[in-house]
């Protein structure tokens, strides 16, 4: 083996060596419900959070349909069999008292958001994002609330929305989702711990970004979280998720849903950074993450999911658009980067049901390490679909050849005028590349995080200002090593 | 300033070069001349540092450094700049991006403090202009899309910026029309001064019409076979290089 590559192999096996850095446990007290899932601690769940009573009878249903069902395995994916009986399904960090302030706020939890880096306090003001803050389940902390209610608009945890504007989760939550949908949505509709609610009125544009922070903390505690956003007709809201979550030896299930309804004229932006625990280098530990996303468009109304996935040990996830109104138009842009041995099967389904519904898919894909990488992905035309169009691009990024990238993607068009376009492309980063950099004086290491970065930019352009330096930040701290 | 003693190197076990022998002091302009496959290329790379290439034998001294031991990085942030034949493309990234970070790591490297956004933007502008490089180009990404001339021109551009101790310049000229190869040679000329020095390997003697070499060698087999002043280039355009390896090959 000549010397070149020798050198690539050494800083291809340095950069698999990169450990997770937000791995930490902070010590609030939990309150947890014991081991297991039955029809009764469903209930006890319910119960638990004063839901009222059509909600207890939702979840009851949601899991009498899920005994019927069995995990799917039609994923890329090599999934260890999970025990169901053996996960908690619900904890609360110990409610102290009503919070009127930050002072009031558990010191150690502040700590942990800091440490996080999460811009809870002053510098939410100055950012303008409003930040409903999710830590093991249930709302801490929202803020803004104020000012978003001036204009209409609602922003809490589900809890609350259930509590205070019934009539509107219960004609919304699972219109999109049905808890039939699949198996780990019909878990979900079971035993959904907490989540957040967002409802924008009629022709309002809500005027910051929201935003939430997801973050697991008990050990052994699964995460079930819950998200509905609305935004009525004409209306216009940018929400951005992200998450960290301290570093675990066993492995953690994340089954989340994500509904959202866009009436019509309205536009919703949904914006992702997925940085969960994505276990060890050996490929120990590390969360599964089953999320069902989807969002529902009526007429001339337009959603748009961005995605950086750089977390979990499993990535099942795709992020979908059903263009039911005529014009309507879904994009899915996504980064799914996958080191050490992390497996992700992720993509988007985009269902053309109106007229002269488009669609764009851009789909970056990095495998690293040992990793496995899929992008699967329909386009559905339906019949009365006139004139719907397609696009999509699905680029793959290989760094290292012990790492797998794979491409799914699926065309059914039943309407002769649609126009479905599909581009796909696999690359490497180069020596002649490396080269290049090193000879114009930077370091491999930052070479490779400059190359990737470069490569997906197309999709981190489309995110939020904010959000976008985190994620070049994600992007190149997953590839850093102690290249030699 | 470079130093290169009974330099030997091999790819894929095949040995390329064979006893280079180079002495370049500040100041000076060399020019590198020979028939295709006789090392030229590989000559640049080696001092550069590719890996491709195995030293076998042989020392290099840079500014008093035993540049074999060092990384292709540390060899750039010292000062050496290395104007490549065929440029990499590297999509997604800006021109800006890239020469902000290169030119950071050097000056890290020296100890000084990194370039501010308003100070970089400064020198950008200044150092394009040496090569003519449109404003627009540094705003692309590196080398995407760029013609051959551009992609020539940004290479001497990013010289400017790097403002190196020693140029080797890889057959800067090939591939180029009449124009772009008057504006990277005055450019490269523009950029010589009595602390730098420039090695041009080259084919043609018309770029050597605006860079005008102190020395000329011509390589061969892997070894520098004949060392003259800039009227060897001129007798190598007319008569070529049979003369000298008939004379070499007996």
């Amino acid at each position: 083996m000549h010397a070149m590559a020798e050198n690539e192999k050494e800083i291809l096996e340095t950069i698999g060596e990169q450990e997770y850095k937000y791995g930490f446990t902070s010590a609030i007290e939990t309150e947890t419900i014991g081991k297991g899932l039955s029809e009764e601690v469903v209930r006890l769940i319910s119960a638990k959070k004063g839901e009222p009573e059509w909600m207890t009878q939702r979840r009851v249903a949601a899991y009498r349909h899920w005994l019927t069902l069995e995990p799917p395995t039609w994923a890329h994916l090599k999934i260890p069999e999970i025990d169901f009986q053996d996960i908690i399904y619900y904890a609360a960090p110990k409610a102290r008292k009503m919070l009127g302030s930050m002072d009031e706020v558990d010191p150690e939890l502040k700590r942990t958001f800091d440490k996080l880096g999460i811009p809870l306090e002053e510098q939410m003001a100055l950012s303008g994002v409003a930040v409903d803050a999710v830590m093991d389940s249930v709302s801490v902390k929202t803020t803004f609330k104020e000012t978003l209610a001036e204009k209409g608009i609602i922003f809490c945890s589900i809890s609350e929305a259930l509590r205070d504007h019934p009539d509107l989760v219960k004609k919304y939550l699972g219109s999109v989702v049905p808890y039939t949908d699949n198996f780990y949505a019909a878990l979900n509709a079971a035993v959904f711990s907490d989540g957040s609610f967002c409802y924008i009125p009629k022709g309002v544009r809500c005027p910051m970004e929201l935003s939430t922070y997801f973050r697991i903390n008990a050990a052994g505690t699964g995460q079930f979280e819950r998200t509905l956003i609305v935004a009525d007709e004409g209306a216009y809201v940018s929400y951005l998720e992200g998450c960290t979550a301290p570093q675990r030896d066993e492995n953690q299930l994340h089954a989340a849903v994500v509904e959202i309804v866009v009436e019509r004229d309205a536009e919703v932006k949904y914006s992702t950074v997925q940085n969960w625990y994505p276990g060890d280098k050996e490929g120990r530990g590390g969360v599964y993450n089953f999320v069902t996303k989807r969002g529902l468009c009526r007429e001339n109304a337009r959603l748009s999911w961005t995605q950086v996935e750089t977390g979990s040990a499993i990535t099942w996830k795709y992020p979908s658009c059903i263009l039911a109104g005529d014009n309507s138009v879904g994009e899915f842009y996504s980064v799914a980067m996958t080191n050490n041995y992390q497996q992700a099967d992720t993509g988007t389904k985009m269902i053309h049901i109106g007229r002269n519904t488009r669609s764009r898919i851009v789909s970056k894909g990095i495998s690293a390490g040992q990793s496995e990488n899929s992008y699967r992905g329909l386009v559905r035309v339906a019949r009365g679909a006139e004139n719907a169009r397609n696009y999509s691009q699905c680029d793959s990024l290989l760094i290292g050849d012990r790492c797998g990238a794979h491409t799914f993607p699926v065309i059914d068009s039943r309407n002769p005028t649609a126009v479905v376009e599909h581009e796909a492309t696999t690359s490497k980063i180069s020596d002649d590349q490396l080269f290049y950099c090193n000879q114009r004086g930077l370091s491999t290491e930052d070479a490779v995080g400059l190359i990737v970065n470069g490569y997906a930019r197309e999709v981190l352009a489309k995110l939020p200002m904010e959000f976008a330096v985190e994620a070049q930040k994600l992007l190149a701290l997953q590839l850093e090593g102690t290249v030699g | 300033m470079l130093s290169v003693k009974n330099l030997h190197a091999t790819v894929e076990g095949k040995e390329i070069l064979r006893g280079i022998n180079l002495e370049v002091k500040a100041g000076e302009v060399h020019a590198i001349m020979g028939p295709n496959g006789s090392g030229k290329s590989t000559l640049a790379s080696v001092l550069a540092g590719n890996e491709k290439f195995t030293v076998t034998e042989g020392s290099v001294e840079f500014l008093g450094h035993d540049l074999l031991s060092m990384s292709i990085e540390d060899r750039a942030r010292l000062g050496l700049f290395l104007g490549f034949q065929y440029p990499v493309e590297i999509p997604g990234v800006t021109m800006a991006n890239f020469m902000k970070l290169a030119v950071n790591e050097q000056r890290k490297y020296r100890g000084e403090e990194p370039l501010s956004a308003a100070e970089f933007l400064r020198l950008m502008k200044e150092k394009s202009a040496v090569v003519e490089l449109s404003s627009k180009l540094t705003a692309r990404a590196v080398n995407e899309g760029f013609s051959g001339g551009e992609k020539k021109k940004n290479e001497i551009f990013q010289m400017a910026m790097l403002d190196p101790k020693l140029a080797i310049l890889d057959e800067t000229d090939s591939g180029l029309d009449i124009d772009a190869l008057r504006i990277v040679a005055t450019g490269v000329t523009k950029l010589h001064t009595a602390e730098n020095a420039t090695v041009v390997i080259t084919h043609y003697q018309r770029l050597l019409d605006y860079i005008v070499p102190d020395v000329v060698h011509v390589l061969y087999k892997g070894r520098i076979i004949y060392t003259g002043d800039k009227t060897l280039a001129l007798k190598l355009e007319k008569e070529g290089y049979d003369w000298l390896i008939n004379q070499y090959d007996k």
